[in-house]
């Protein structure tokens, strides 16, 4: 066995490599860019080597540095990660001519897989059945439109070095194929240092599912059942869960034996997944095999019990998987949420920034954080923006559901956007409730993006019923205050009226022993907690049920998230809701007539000029951020009256770009 | 005997009709509230103790002896404020548009007479037309009576201004001397002339909202410290604030029970200071991880942002805050920060609160527009206002603290009591850079040297340590364990006694 590894790569994965090597007993090596010095991979390993600035081009992407720092330190391996140089195989052979072990399958493998091409043929030839598609290499425009007539519309278009739902695009027309074509290209070029795309059938109504594969050197290969990932967001997964809910031990069997024998193909000897593509009637298609440890890998670990990041490390120091097919059992469930830095309401746009708070909910045997960062921490604009990725466990779907319904709402981050309300939001569809799954579901259930989730009924009175206890609370307390004038304590009243959106509900608030009886038009609500005045969470039960918010005091009134959900409550006594029901509603300014930038970032260009009519859909500018172009479109049709800022300047969050007539 | 009762109540009624259902209906409509709802507001429940609900005005002119509104246009009286005495006087715009007569001046003295002999505030809610016109120079005479009484009252009791309506002309001149003025956005305006005159002699033309609005005086003028959405806002806002502040100087600030423990560390802040010099971070940050409860009563917050001012508590007690702000002018000092904090110092001074100053300051703001516009004289009122405060003062330096900006932030040889360096802290003539193209003047044409210079001299002064060794720095402190030392140095300071010599008052250049 190895006595010191080094991770090259970063964040979450780099620290969930971490823990397993020193559980282990094997000593850490941890590489970092200048932007990542105060990263938490870094201040966990045992050891640290600086290998470049901040862009990932010169530092984590630089093979020579990484084999520099193995010398250095006396790494005898190095774990990649997923990204980066996980799958480029001239990493490993530059590993291998210095005699240093690469954690994860062999150059071959790799090579054969990375193309997404030449995989494609490999994976025919291994009796795995495929989507109809070109697999040669596009030269223009025009020969993709040809192509893509011929296999019928729609189609996709994929980078061949691709991955990450970086360089893909659907296309439903000529049109948008030569569009398509052209953009994947770009993205493939930047992304990958490698343009060639190619066309294959897009499959509507597809889920995605992946037959997690462990080989070992001496010709032994398992599939560790399946994980669906079909909740995506621009290709991009979003949720994922093991085992799927879609299929069957016959599919799964069928599945797995033609990943094993693409795996056997090319004498895999470590984790590696192999990607399907699945349609309603239960046919599925290979898409891709990833020769790496996949984001999602945790879902596996939960229901079948192994640390991947072990097995890896067992296999690639020469020892022999002690398991064999018919030991592998899948018991429960587990699903994994992805906590990124973006703004779900306002397109998903990334952030970026300091986390002012970040507060995790604790692991438990249901609840599962790989992180990557911590309370104080930076996200930043140089790599993914990924904060953590929030697992749980259960005997079952339902159960795996309410224990990641339960640790979302203690997960608090503050500092940067993020999109935990999304995800609560989609751990209460009843669509995904249902396990009616397809990569489209975001698509479809959130056409117009994501605009906060509104709360039931039942949910939206318990949470009210907390807020009337908290203000109780924080009255008695103002009682406390000293110089009060004798005969004229502060007296805290029974009655008061929670007053959410300009409406007021009327209750009663009574206290006991370990908590409030709240009261609300002759319903009872049974309010039991240890919050203190000023904690950000408050956990608790009502009339028995557990109960997880995220209070923040918003002037003279709380704000409590939950579920998804953002309720704003002031709780008034009944003479002051009366007299707030006078105040004037305040419309805010219609900023219809502005260009606002969504984000932190730079203006990369304005495509309009004073005085130029624009229609509805037409590019105005484009704002730089985390590395994206961002394009931002005329809302509707009108003229442009004046351009606030120049091209190449930074941007915060809502400064006016154009303003129109 | 049941005869008079009755007429008790008749006239009991009379008062708090006010000026008739149609006026206060009007008042609503404007998005107000009444004199007696707003006090309603502000007092707690049952608490209000009314006078003068039977005074009238004695003008005879202009067929005033026929409109006689008992009380007058004024809601005067005390009550309490989560059990806490204070004083109010709450003007009517029902009743003569809440004009200022002789007798309603008479009202508003005698609460802020009785309010300085017990020691408790007193918090106007000022919503008037302006002078009552038919009473002449009787009204005029009436706002300085309160002017007077609001001098004697300065650094004795604390004033609070309510700007709930108009005010102008004269009348601004009660609330601009008080210790705070909070104003209601779209339905409260201050100006010493008004938008006709405005426009006859300067031909500017210009809103009442523009010109003396609560934007207006929050963001630009400074006059005014918070703005609020309506007067329900205003008014709980109110109450929030009086828990901050003694009954007079004669008290010490309250203190209150919490549950925030005084030894929580907070590792985040250990990474607040970015590892770049010029890159900003939000001292926002760092107040609210060190405050109670992250509760902060920031004042001024739309004003010269690149200084902090509020309220905080720490252990149950309440503090002054006063901080650099990076992220705005990077953190320097200039003429509106420097007065805005000067305003705040000197109030902690005079009512026996502490003051705790978070330093960050690269120095003061060049240009000609702050020296033309007597940066100098400026900046020494908040050089004055420490150096002369005689409370509790704890100074922590999170990164730099550059120059006479040095001196002024509170520092030790302004009779700073306790004062703590961050290891990010630099304390210097200046930054590193500009020091060295000074000392090696000659050295400026290689870049090398120069670079190994700044490195140098980085490493020399670009540190606590330097201060530390003279004793200037008490101790170097880890950023997480901020709110723990700062508590324990309030606490050791509970009982500080210093007395400046005896003198008639300073002469703070004004």
């Amino acid at each position: 066995m190895f006595t010191k590894i080094l991770i090259a790569n970063r964040g979450e994965i780099a620290c969930r490599v971490i823990k397993t090597a020193r559980r282990m007993g094997i000593k850490t090596v941890a590489v970092y860019s200048e932007a990542d010095s105060a990263a938490l991979h870094v201040e966990m390993a045992d050891e640290k080597v600086l290998i470049g600035p901040a862009p990932s081009a010169q530092s984590y992407l630089v093979a020579d540095r990484i084999i520099e720092a193995c010398k250095r330190t006396g790494a005898q391996a190095v774990h990649p990660g997923y990204g980066f140089l996980s799958e480029k195989a001239e990493f490993c052979e530059a590993l291998k001519a210095n005699g240093i072990t690469f954690i994860g399958p062999d150059v071959r493998a790799i090579g054969a897989m990375g193309d997404k091409i030449e995989s494609k043929k490999l994976a025919r030839d291994a009796g795995v059945s495929t989507v109809p598609g070109y697999l040669g290499v596009i030269p223009d425009e025009e020969e993709a439109v040809r192509i893509a007539k011929d296999i019928g519309y729609p189609v996709m278009i994929k980078a061949s070095a691709g991955g990450g739902g970086k360089g893909m695009r659907v296309a439903w027309n000529d049109d948008q194929a030569r569009e398509g074509f052209r953009s994947a290209t770009n993205e493939a070029r930047s992304s990958f240092a490698d343009d060639r795309v190619f066309v294959e059938k897009y499959i509507e109504q597809p889920r995605h599912i992946e037959i997690q594969v462990l080989g070992d050197a001496f010709g032994n290969t398992l599939y560790l059942g399946e994980r669906e990932c079909s909740i995506q967001r621009r290709h991009q997964k979003v949720i994922e869960e093991a085992p799927s809910p879609f299929i069957d031990p016959a599919t799964r069997k069928a599945m797995g034996e033609q990943a094993v024998a693409l795996a056997k193909a090319v004498e895999y000897k470590s984790a590696g997944t192999v990607e399907f593509i699945v349609d309603a009637n239960r046919n599925f298609y290979f898409l891709e095999m990833n020769t790496r440890l996949q984001v999602e890998h945790p879902v596996t670990e939960m229901v079948v019990g192994l640390d991947l990041v072990e097995q890896m490390i067992r296999i690639a120091a020469g020892e022999r998987l002690k398991l064999q097919q018919s030991d592998v059992e899948l018991s429960g469930w587990s699903i994994e949420a992805r906590v990124y830095a973006e703004d779900p309401t306002r397109g998903f746009l990334p952030s970026t920034g300091r986390l002012t708070r970040y507060v995790p909910p604790a692991e438990d045997a249901h609840t599962r954080v790989d992180t990557g960062v911590y309370d104080g921490g930076e996200i930043s604009m140089f790599y993914d923006p990924m904060i953590a990725k929030l697992v749980s466990r259960g005997a079952d779907r339902n159960s795996a559901i309410h224990h990641m319904r339960e640790a979302l709402d203690k997960f608090q981050i503050r500092g940067v956007a993020h999109n935990i309300s999304f995800l609560s939001a989609l751990m209460n569809h009843s669509r995904f409730v249902e396990g009616r799954l397809t990569t489209n579901f975001i698509a479809e259930e959130f056409p117009d993006g994501f605009h906060g989730l509104s709360l039931d009924t039942d949910t939206n009175e318990r949470l009210m019923a907390v807020a009337a206890s908290v203000q109780r609370q924080v009255e008695e307390r103002a009682g406390t205050i000293s110089g009060q004038q004798s005969g004229a304590r502060h007296a805290v009243g029974r009655c008061w009226v929670v007053r959410t959106e300009r409406t007021n509900h009327a209750c009663t608030v009574d206290p006991v022993d370990d908590g409030y009886d709240v009261v609300f038009g002759g319903k009872r609500f049974e309010v039991r907690s240890d919050w203190e005045i000023g904690q950000p969470l408050w956990t608790g039960t009502v009339n028995y049920r557990p109960l997880s918010i995220q209070l923040d005091r918003a002037g003279t009134g709380y704000r409590l998230i939950h579920a998804g959900a953002e309720m704003k409550a002031q709780v008034l006594t009944p003479r002051a809701a009366q007299l707030a029901d006078l105040m004037p509603v305040k419309l805010p300014p219609d900023m219809s007539k502005f260009l606002l930038s969504p984000m932190p970032g730079l203006l990369a260009r304005v495509a309009v000029e004073v005085g130029q009519e624009v229609k509805a859909g037409q590019e105005l500018a484009v704002v730089e951020a985390m590395k994206m172009e961002n394009l931002l479109r005329a809302e509707q049709d009108g003229k442009v009256e004046k351009i606030h800022a120049a091209p190449g300047s930074s941007l915060a969050v809502d400064q006016i770009i154009i303003e129109f007539a | 005997m049941q005869e008079v009762l009755a007429k008790l109540e008749q006239m009991r009624a009379a008062a708090r009709a006010g000026g008739g259902e149609r006026r206060i209906e009007g008042q609503h409509a404007k998005g107000k509230l009444t004199a007696r709802e707003r006090l309603e507001l502000l007092l707690d429940e049952g608490s209000f103790e009314e006078w003068d609900m039977f005074v009238e005005h004695r003008c005879a002119d202009f067929g005033m002896q026929e409109q006689k509104v008992p009380g007058d246009g004024v809601v005067t009286g005390h009550g309490t404020v989560n059990g806490r005495l204070v004083f109010v006087f709450s003007q009517d715009f029902t009743v003569f548009g809440g004009s200022l007569s002789e007798a309603h001046a008479e009202k508003i003295c005698k609460v802020m007479d009785q309010a300085l002999k017990v020691g408790a505030p007193v918090i106007g809610l000022n919503d008037s037309g302006g002078a009552r016109i038919q009473e002449g120079v009787a009204s005029l005479g009436g706002y300085a009576e309160v002017f007077q009484r609001n001098v004697m009252a300065s650094g004795v009791v604390p004033q609070i201004s309510l700007i709930m309506g108009p005010c102008a002309g004269g009348a601004v001149y009660s609330p601009a001397m008080t210790d705070f003025i909070f104003m209601v956005k779209d339905s409260s305006y201050m100006f010493v002339t008004g938008p006709d005159v405005v426009k006859t002699v300067t031909h500017e033309i210009v809103t009442a909202e523009e010109l003396g609005g609560a934007v207006t005086h929050t963001a630009k003028s400074g006059v005014a410290d918070l703005a609020f959405e309506n007067d329900v806002e205003a008014l709980l806002q109110t109450r929030r604030f009086i828990d901050f502040l003694p009954l007079s100087n004669r008290e010490k600030p309250p203190v209150r029970v919490t549950a925030d423990p005084t030894n929580r560390d907070d590792f985040s802040l250990d990474t607040l200071v970015p590892a770049n010099p010029n890159k900003p971070y939000d001292m926002k940050e760092l107040i609210l991880k060190v405050a109670d409860e992250a509760d902060f009563f920031e004042i001024q917050p739309d004003y010269a942002k690149n200084i902090i001012t509020g309220f905080a508590r720490i252990n149950g007690g309440s503090v002054g805050i006063v901080a650099n702000q990076p992220v705005v002018l990077a953190g320097c000092l200039d003429i509106q920060s420097a007065i805005k904090a000067a305003r705040f110092v000197r109030f902690c001074d005079a009512f026996n609160i502490p003051i705790v100053t978070f330093v960050d300051v690269p120095g003061f703001l060049p240009g000609t527009a702050q020296e033309y516009n007597g940066i100098i004289k400026h900046g020494a009122k908040l050089l004055f206002a420490y150096a002369e405060a005689t409370v509790p003062k704890v100074t922590v330096i999170t990164r730099k603290a550059y120059g006479g900006a040095y001196d002024v932030m509170a520092s030790k040889h302004l009779r700073g009591d306790v004062n703590y360096a961050w290891p990010t802290a630099e304390i210097a003539v200046m930054g590193p850079k500009g020091a060295v193209e000074i000392i090696f003047r000659s050295d400026i044409g290689d870049p090398e040297k120069i670079e190994q210079r700044t490195e140098e001299y980085r490493q020399k002064f670009a540190t606590p340590f330097v201060a530390g060794s003279r004793g200037y720095v008490d101790d170097v402190i880890m950023p997480h364990g901020t709110r723990r030392r700062v508590s324990k140095a309030l606490a050791m300071l509970r009982n500080k006694q210093l007395e400046n010599p005896w003198k008639k008052h300073d002469n703070l250049p004004l």
